[in-house]
């Protein structure tokens, strides 16, 4: 989920045209005052954009304009902005980062101000934050507020209880606020349809995260990963743009494999593949670059990683939007993603990940501003080595916040984790 | 039995880290079960109704030393699963047959996964209560899920619970409640007489020993304390929020009072609390127990508010309902509930005036002298300088 693209860096045309999307995202967003267009602001995990586009909505991510400041180095004082106004160290860096831009005058990436929305979506999916962050925008911006308690699958299933709940909810609740705030009549087929797009979307998307499982992968499915899941999780799921930028990217991976290439990374093309690793947990985004550099010189290659699963679990057991059965497929969506799932679940999904592509083991970025994902990972990491036999290794940063980001602490770490690869292969040739 | 004789015996229960009140009561006839819960709610009636105790894991205190809970968790998350992880390997836990993880955050919505790993005889389950109040919805959603609640009680203690035995045990805890009420209204109208460091500890008691037992020590302590003469000091009258899930030491507790406050409201041990009103017993319970729930529980940071306008609200009438003049904010470190609802709160006071300060704990915190400067200022600044 890239909202920024340095000027300095290897480019593929997908890149291009994601980039090209995002910026025509953000130009209708700060453009709503002129054109009328209603805007709406929801989260990625859960996030129901079919739903929302089929009322004419502008659609913004308040994590992804954390992201990309954190990414433009803006974030650190928008964080520290929103301390002096009472937040805790404690808390998610996230939800600051986003009040301390408001404070900065919620200025978008085009240099437009952002309006206000006409209304938050609280998409409530996997993370207790998001229930906080949108009673502080709220109480900002007074708008309505509509919330979508999706149940945590606590016991691993999803069961006719929790799906019910779910479809209720958007029949009841959302859909009749939507039409409120809109003014558009909810039209079930435009859903259907949007909902073709999203599958076809994700057929592409899921060819490409399980082209890693060659060896030799062509892709990075974490720091190249967050670019290929930037459509899908954001604003364009259910969009021919997503459909589109989704077979070009196909079509630029299939390129590569034939010719037997591996990621490119910002750098260019990258060396030798050394270390093939699954990453559990959300990148670092203020000093992101340097962070895939420390993989990326020393030949480890992400194959797979749950990051790129947070908006939504596509590559795993199957699920794809179903245009059949729209709002019971939402509620599945939303509770399938990744962080909806139960520390069990989540653990067998990172060994079979080792497992399936081949990895050399497993490294979790424990992030200290989400709980989400964070309470639990020491366990999980455990449980992975004991189940698979691989290493596992562990560094903690930060998702928006620098003064967590210590790079000569998490390079330290990264490469002993390497020699400890290293020891275990040649253990094993002996 | 004297108030000393009582309290005495709740610090019994309350040092016990090794639960032993509850082993009795499960070693006392063949078959009996436990069921432990962590904050903030779960429905108990549900969990007595199968003949099982309810028991609350707030944590391992201040003087469980933690070693391997530690090796679980990362430095910057709060230590309430950690000392609860070392409960559990220590076999501290080892006689509890069921434990519920409310969805109280993601730390404890994770610890429930962490438990099932860890301890997969346990019968565990993440324990959701719902976010929508509309009775068609959250409340049909949260009545299956009690449902289910119960069926899995029932296949573990191999027992039959009848809607009989859900009306008399809705009875026992609609009993407890008002003895609670009664104890903090009594705290409210004479706080001089009812230390706060008493009445946290009269309210842990009843997270480990049965509710008909704490319903009668409840009556014996408020019968008790009124012939105690205690003599009524010029201290300043607050409202602690914030201490919903883990539990400040009592030396936290006690250096408030000491630093010249009462508190004549809290949110500690909220499950006691959390339904304000009797659950009817006619009809169907379950149903009563998901309704009560949407329109008759308290307000705390996991729930969300629907209404813009009230968010917060109820603090301040807190404090008014308690007479109290100030509010302090004690969170947890780390706990993103209480933090995160905290500059909505802040601003509520801001409007109403009513002042506030605000520190974090661990239920480990061994430094009170900060804490007792803090509120002692606090509680001066009141006396001093406030307008009446």
């Amino acid at each position: 989920m890239c909202a920024d693209v340095s000027t300095d860096v290897i480019k593929d045309d997908s890149m291009l045209l994601q980039k090209k999307m995002i910026a025509g995202n953000y130009d209708k967003i700060t453009s709503a005052p002129e054109t009328g267009q209603k805007m709406v602001s929801t989260f990625v995990p859960g996030n129901i954009n079919e739903l929302i586009m089929c009322f004419d909505f502008a659609n913004n991510l308040p994590e992804i304009n954390a992201l990309g400041n954190a990414m433009r180095k803006q974030s650190g004082s928008m964080i520290s902005d929103a301390e002096k106004m009472g937040h805790s160290e404690d808390v998610c860096t996230y939800v600051k980062a986003d009040l301390g831009m408001m404070a900065k005058g919620n200025i978008a990436p085009n240099g437009k101000p952002m309006p206000n929305p006409d209304m938050l979506m609280l998409s409530y999916t996997g993370c207790y934050t998001f229930l906080k962050w949108f009673e502080l925008l709220r109480e900002q911006y007074k708008c309505p507020t509509v919330m979508l308690h999706v149940p945590y699958e606590g016991d691993g299933k999803i069961t006719k209880n929790m799906r019910d709940y779910v479809v209720k909810q958007l029949k009841e609740d959302v859909i009749p606020m939507m039409e409120e705030v809109s003014g558009v009549k909810f039209d079930i087929d435009r859903l259907r349809e949007y909902m073709k797009a999203s599958a076809k979307a994700e057929d592409d998307l899921v060819w490409v995260l399980k082209s890693a499982k060659n060896i030799r992968s062509p892709i990075d499915a974490y720091f190249g990963g967050v670019y290929y899941i930037g459509p899908i999780f954001g604003a364009f799921r259910g969009t021919e743009d997503a459909v589109d930028y989704y077979r070009m990217l196909r079509v630029e991976i299939e390129d590569r494999l034939a010719k037997g290439l591996g990621p490119v990374t910002p750098e260019g093309e990258m060396g030798e593949e050394k270390y093939r690793l699954v990453v559990e947990g959300p990148p670092n985004w203020t000093n992101f670059r340097e962070f895939w550099k420390m993989f990326h010189e020393d030949g480890a290659v992400v194959v797979a990683s749950s990051y790129s699963k947070v908006g939504g679990v596509y590559d795993y057991d199957g699920f794809r939007h179903d245009p059949q059965n729209p709002l019971e497929s939402l509620a599945e969506y939303c509770m399938g993603c990744y962080t909806n799932r139960n520390l069990p679940d989540r653990t067998t999904m990172m060994a079979d990940l080792v497992e399936e592509y081949q990895a050399d083991g497993m490294l979790v970025n424990s992030i200290k501003s989400c709980n989400s994902f964070a309470a639990g990972e020491l366990l999980m990491l455990r449980e992975v080595e004991a189940r698979t036999g691989k290493p596992c290794a562990f560094i903690e940063t930060d998702l928006v916040d620098p003064r967590y980001f210590s790079p000569a602490n998490v390079k330290n770490r990264l490469e002993s984790y390497f020699q400890m690869i290293e020891q275990k292969r040649q253990s094993q040739a002996a | 039995m004297s108030v000393k004789e009582i309290i005495d015996r709740c610090e019994v229960l309350f040092e016990d880290i090794d639960f032993t009140a509850a082993r009795e009561w499960k070693a006392a006839k063949p078959g009996r079960k436990v069921v432990g819960y962590l904050p903030i709610y779960v429905p108990s009636e549900i969990i007595h109704a199968a003949g099982m105790l309810p028991l609350g894991v707030l944590g391992g205190g201040s003087d469980l030393e933690v070693i391997h809970g530690d090796a679980y968790y990362q430095s910057y998350i709060c230590r309430i699963p950690r000392s609860t992880v070392e409960l559990g390997v220590t076999k501290r836990l080892d006689f509890v047959d069921g434990m519920l993880f409310p969805s109280t955050c993601d730390v404890i919505r994770n610890l429930s996964g962490v438990w099932k790993l860890m301890f997969p005889e346990v019968y565990t389950r993440y324990f959701d209560t719902p976010q929508n109040y509309k009775k068609e919805i959250g409340g049909e959603f949260y009545k299956n899920d009690l449902r289910e609640l119960l069926e899995g009680l029932e296949e573990m203690g191999g027992v039959k619970v009848t809607d009989d035995d859900l009306r008399a045990s809705i009875e026992v805890y609609n009993e407890r409640r008002q003895w609670v009420e009664k104890v903090y209204q009594f705290r409210r109208d004479q706080p001089w007489k009812t230390p706060s460091s008493e009445i946290y500890l009269l309210m842990r008691a009843g997270e480990v020993i049965p509710p008909e037992e704490h319903i009668q020590l409840m009556k014996d302590y408020l019968a008790a304390v009124e012939l105690e003469e205690r003599r009524m000091k010029d201290n300043t009258r607050v409202v602690l929020n914030g201490s919903f899930c883990e539990q400040p030491p009592l030396g936290l507790i006690k250096s408030i009072e000491l630093a010249g406050c009462y508190i004549v409201d809290d949110d500690y041990i909220m499950a006691n609390r959390m339904i304000t009103t009797d659950i009817a017993t006619e009809g169907d319970p379950l149903e009563n127990i998901a309704y009560a729930f949407l329109t008759d529980s308290m307000p705390f940071p996991s729930k969300f508010e629907p209404s813009e306008e009230e968010k917060g609200l109820y603090l301040a009438d807190y404090v008014r309902k308690a007479g109290a003049e100030g509010v302090i904010f004690a969170a947890a470190s780390f706990c993103d509930p209480a933090l995160l609802d905290q500059p909505l709160l802040h601003h509520v006071l801001d409007d109403q005036k009513i002042p506030y300060i605000a520190f974090q704990f661990a239920e480990n915190s061994g430094q009170m002298q900060p804490i007792r400067e803090q509120a002692g200022t606090f509680a001066d600044s009141i006396k001093l300088w406030s307008a009446a």
